[in-house]
């Protein structure tokens, strides 16, 4: 069973979001991490790459995996977090505390179509 | 059945399967088939020789193949091969093996792996090199498609129109079905200009295919401020003395090992190599080997950053690649061992004066002139030729000589290694000099 | 095997040689060229006797088909005569790009291998330029691009691919420029033809299978996919990869494909050398002949030392033998399958072609299928593929090729039932296996995180 935060909000491509202003802060849940299995490393997009709500900004990668990542929300990366870069096990020891980049929302109404921790139990099962 | 020298079943063995299987005739085993799709006549093929018969009829073909001196390059370079080299590489335990998905079995395909890796970084000056490709010009092309997946939304690659011609080809093929605009220009730098805005890489020789060394100043500050990456197409025999794609700020280099110790063999089996960048590494197509530990800390080797690869990300790998031409990158790894700092210096020393030799000696018989593309160069040459080529290239064959292949200008280029004394390059002068 | 640990790079003593190479004349390059690298190479400095060693030392790490049995699904990892070498060896002194009139003998080896490809593929013509299984399969897709482009029919941009298919189909089709549509598999793991149906149309370039496919069975729908799959304009392409179990009795060109590619170093016996070199020619129907040279996919002409080991074993083939080829190789799958099917899952139960799949031991204990592969190792065999096909979590997929006595299959049989066993009675054994191998498992994670991808002095 795996966890899940309440009060993020959750994409189907298991990104979680905490939000914060305009500000989404994007991870993956404990599901995804788990899934994945020990994540070797992280492909961040850069500071300035501006995102379209369902297209991918990134990869995770294990020894025997590779997942793409979705961006939940469209805007502009303003932060990649370096530490997970650097480390990426810190996703498998703390998926929500290890956020992967923070994106400058420009349309916050894309917010209604995520998924609460509720719904996101259903197929995070 | 007859027998077969490479089938064990005898009759007995078939019966004791099928009764296991459940099933009474051979025939059975496709009875899902649908019948008309079942060949039932003859195959028109040979009847099956002895391994005597299959010797006899090889060499009656070798026979029919003339027995050349080689005094052309062009790609394909005729360098001495050390008997240690098929010696090595004609163990079945690395002849026979599969690719090392097996680590625990395949610590020694693994560990020579490693070691090409690292003496490819030694001559490309580079960081990382994977674990090989096909051959020189389809490495150059994975370098065409890396450009493209190292710079987000650009997709024009430049390549030099002084690369070999084989490599221009298959730049071409690669590039005409994944829609990367490939412009082919003698002037680099002014295509780096006109295309500024989408470029994703560019593509130049070390060596070009006059065989002129290139100097190619300035040039990696133009491909990167116009956001690009720069590769070299490099002869790796000649990397050993002459400035290194690291040196003049190049990116990646590609090329062919064949001139490392890999037998001329019309054309193949060769091996490409490709060396980038540390920056750029999680970007490098084909099998790459790293070193760690097993769980008593014995040093060991695997295949690594597997997640790049088309067995795990299928339609978006960096290639499509899933081997490599592993016992050829032995042939060089047991090549560059034997060779060593001294033996590749010595060797190309010789190249450079026995190449030299016949440059000044031909230009001395009247019949050639210099090109506008002489330049510095090792141990290929091209000279514009004021006499009859055919007349000349056959006079060279009916002496036993391969020499002077014609370029598509008009002219004739030599390829002098150190396989020919001057005693027989001062034979062919005089052929030519009695044309 | 024994552990050695070396590398080649440690032997080195500076001012210590190996090479043999007459003196310099004339002073070699000039000490003022301007050319020059900075430093000297960092090669190794040894002896001739110093490389033998280490290499031999290297060797013996090493399992080969010579060595052992290698049950590899989709491999085909038969015995490689041994007359090859010495064929080769006559050849080598061949430049490329020689005028036709001195290599008659190289022109015959092609020719006689294009007629006897088409011979037992139902196939035109064949290009030999592709030097590897998944360098044919582009190469090939190049070709169905040209067909297309020659009509004026620029719109079939999406290739078919079924979700058994090997991971090079959708990559290779990526590298063409083909987007790719997946077909799903039905309940007995073979192409659904009700879900292939909805996505034919005039965007549709082609199909590629592999027949039989992964799951080692025979795509028996294959004449109506064929005529749906030419009805809507789109080409079908042969995945050779699996060709083996069909050498003999079934061609390919008349179940309909149009294009196909052959795995030299699988179906005709060439060494895998540790990963290449192979060779992989492309052979075409009558109407795609005319661009059958278009793709320049190699340097020359292909990789024809291999090319010139796979035409030795045609001609002691023959004829005569070639129709026992297959049907000894699927006799051999079969007969593994029902030794082992009362311990291992067999998720698909139906008479197989050369390979089949077992999903996993049936009382696993918490011994994986990774476990079982280790396992092998130590009792001398190499391990099947596994986790491939995709379609099974645990897959273990089993191909034995007709090389294999019944003695060495009943020892791999014994063996794999052994292993079972001791999944039930010391599963720690099987899950820290191997135990009798130079190394064990290595830390891959460790590997992967913080590469070190050459030697550093």
């Amino acid at each position: 069973m795996s966890k899940i935060v309440d009060g993020l909000l959750y994409s189907e491509s298991h990104e979680w979001v905490r939000i914060d202003g305009n500000i989404a802060i994007i991870g993956v849940s404990d599901f995804a991490q788990a899934e994945m299995g020990d994540i070797t490393y992280v492909d961040m997009p850069s500071e300035g790459d501006e995102l379209t709500k369902g297209e991918d900004f990134g990869a995770l990668e294990s020894v025997k995996a590779s997942s793409e990542l979705y961006a939940p929300v469209s805007g502009k990366v303003v932060a990649c977090n370096k530490q997970v870069e650097d480390s990426p096990e810190l996703i498998n020891e703390d998926p929500y505390g290890s956020w992967i980049i923070k994106v400058e929302m420009s349309d916050s109404s894309e917010l209604d179509s995520l998924l609460d921790s509720v719904s996101y139990e259903k197929i995070a099962a | 059945m007859g027998n077969f020298c490479y089938f064990p079943q005898t009759e007995d063995d078939i019966r004791v399967m099928l009764e296991r299987i459940g099933l009474s005739s051979l025939d059975d085993l496709y009875s899902d088939v649908p019948a008309d799709f079942v060949f039932k006549d003859d195959y028109d093929l040979p009847s099956a020789m002895s391994e005597q018969q299959v010797r006899d009829w090889f060499e009656g073909l070798s026979a029919r193949n003339a027995k050349l001196k080689v005094l052309v390059g062009q790609g394909a370079y005729d360098h001495y091969i050390p008997s240690v080299i098929p010696y090595i590489t004609s163990r079945s335990e690395f002849l026979t093996a599969y690719t090392p998905y097996q680590c625990e079995i395949s610590q020694g395909t693994l560990r020579y792996i490693f070691e090409w890796q690292s003496m490819i970084c030694s001559l490309t000056g580079l960081d990382v090199s994977n674990a090989s490709m096909y051959d020189g010009p389809t490495a150059a092309a994975e370098a065409m498609r890396m450009c493209l997946a190292c710079t987000r939304k650009r997709n024009t690659v430049v390549a030099s129109a002084l690369l070999l011609p084989n490599v221009l080809d298959t730049l071409r093929t690669y590039a005409k079905y994944s829609g990367i605009g490939l412009v082919i220009s003698r002037d680099v730098f002014s295509a780096i200009k006109d295309n500024a805005d989408s470029i994703a890489g560019v593509i130049v020789p070390s060596i070009n295919r006059y065989g002129v060394i290139e100097s190619p100043d300035g040039l990696a500050d133009a491909v990167h401020s116009a956001g690009g990456i720069l590769v070299q197409y490099c002869d790796p025999s000649a990397l050993s003395v002459i400035r290194t794609p690291a040196e003049w700020g190049a990116d990646v280099a590609v090329g062919d090992g064949q001139s490392l110790g890999i037998p001329l063999c019309y054309g193949g089996p060769y091996v490409g190599f490709m060396a980038c960048r540390q920056e750029l590494m999680r970007k490098l197509p084909g099998r790459i080997v790293g070193q760690t530990v097993d769980a008593s800390l014995r040093r060991s080797f695997v295949l690594t950053l597997q997640a790049r690869e088309q067995h795990i990300r299928r339609e978006k790998a960096t290639s499509n690649i899933c081997s490599n031409q592993s016992l050829m990158a032995l042939w060089c790894t047991v090549y560059l061992s034997i060779m060593g700092p001294q033996g590749m210096r010595r060797l190309n020393d010789l190249c450079y004066e026995r190449s030299h030799h016949l440059y000044n000696a031909l230009l001395a018989t009247g019949l050639f002139e210099k090109t506008q593309y002489d330049g510095e160069f090792l141990k290929e040459f091209c000279l514009k030729p004021l006499c009859d080529v055919p007349t000349l290239q056959q006079k060279l064959l009916d002496a036993g000589w391969f020499a002077a292949l014609q370029t598509e200008e008009g002219y004739v280029t030599f390829c002098v290694t150190e396989k020919h004394s001057k005693k027989e390059l001062d034979e062919v002068v005089d052929i030519i000099r009695n044309l | 095997m024994k552990y050695y640990d070396r590398l080649i790079f440690e032997l080195s003593k500076k001012g210590r040689t190996a090479f043999s190479l007459p003196e310099c004349e004339d002073g070699g390059i000039p000490s003022d060229a301007p050319f020059m690298r900075a430093d000297a190479p960092e090669l190794p400095e040894v002896s001739e006797p110093d490389v033998v060693r280490h290499y031999t030392n290297l060797s013996q790490m090493n399992f080969g088909v010579d060595t052992g049995f290698y049950p590899l699904g989709s491999c085909t990892m038969k015995y490689n005569p041994k007359i090859d070498e010495e064929i080769v060896s006559a050849f080598n002194g061949i430049h490329p790009l020689q005028p036709a009139a001195t290599v008659q003998g190289v022109a015959e080896v092609y020719s006689t291998m294009d007629r006897a490809l088409a011979a037992v593929t139902g196939m035109k013509h064949f290009t030999f330029l592709p030097c590897a299984g998944a360098h044919g399969e582009l190469t090939g897709l190049m070709l169905m691009r040209e067909y297309h482009f020659s009509r004026g029919d620029m719109a079939r941009t999406k290739v078919i691919v079924p979700d058994s298919a090997h991971g090079t189909n959708p990559a290779s089709a990526s590298v063409c420029g083909l987007e790719i549509i997946q077909v799903k598999s039905n309940a007995d793991g073979l192409v659904d033809v009700e879900d292939l149906k909805p996505l034919l149309g005039p965007d549709i370039a082609g199909i590629m299978m592999t027949n039989p496919n992964t799951l080692g069975l025979f795509e028996k729908d294959i004449k109506e996919i064929a005529s749906l799959v030419h009805g809507c304009g789109g080409l079908l392409y042969y995945d050779g990869a699996n060709m083996n179990p069909l050498l003999g009795i079934v061609r390919p060109g008349d179940m309909g494909f149009d294009i196909m590619h052959l795995n030299l170093h699988k179906t005709f016996a060439t060494p895998h050398g540790g990963g290449g070199p192979g060779s992989g020619p492309v052979g075409v129907a009558e109407r795609i002949v005319p661009f059958l040279d278009l793709p320049r996919v190699s340097g020359f002409h292909g990789n024809f030392g291999v090319i010139l080991k796979a035409c030795a074993y045609i001609l002691s083939l023959g004829k005569e033998n070639v129709k026992m080829a297959g049907k000894l190789a699927a006799l051999g799958a079969n007969y593994i399958k029902e030794s082992l099917k009362d311990c291992y899952k067999l998720p698909i139960a139906s008479v197989c072609k050369h390979e089949f799949v077992f999903d996993g031991l049936i009382r696993d204990n918490g011994v994986t299928t990774l476990d079982v592969a280790k396992r092998l190792l130590d009792y001398g065999f190499h391990a099947p593929t596994i986790y491939f096909p995709l379609l099974f979590h645990q897959a273990i997929m089993i191909e034995p090729t007709e090389t294999e006595s019944l003695e060495t299959l009943d020892a791999f049989i014994e063996v794999m039932r052994k292993i079972a066993q001791e999944a039930e009675t010391d599963p720690e054994l099987v899950r820290s296996a191997p135990h009798n191998t130079p190394i064990g498992r290595p830390d891959e994670t460790a590997a992967a995180r913080q590469p070190v991808l050459r030697y550093i002095h």
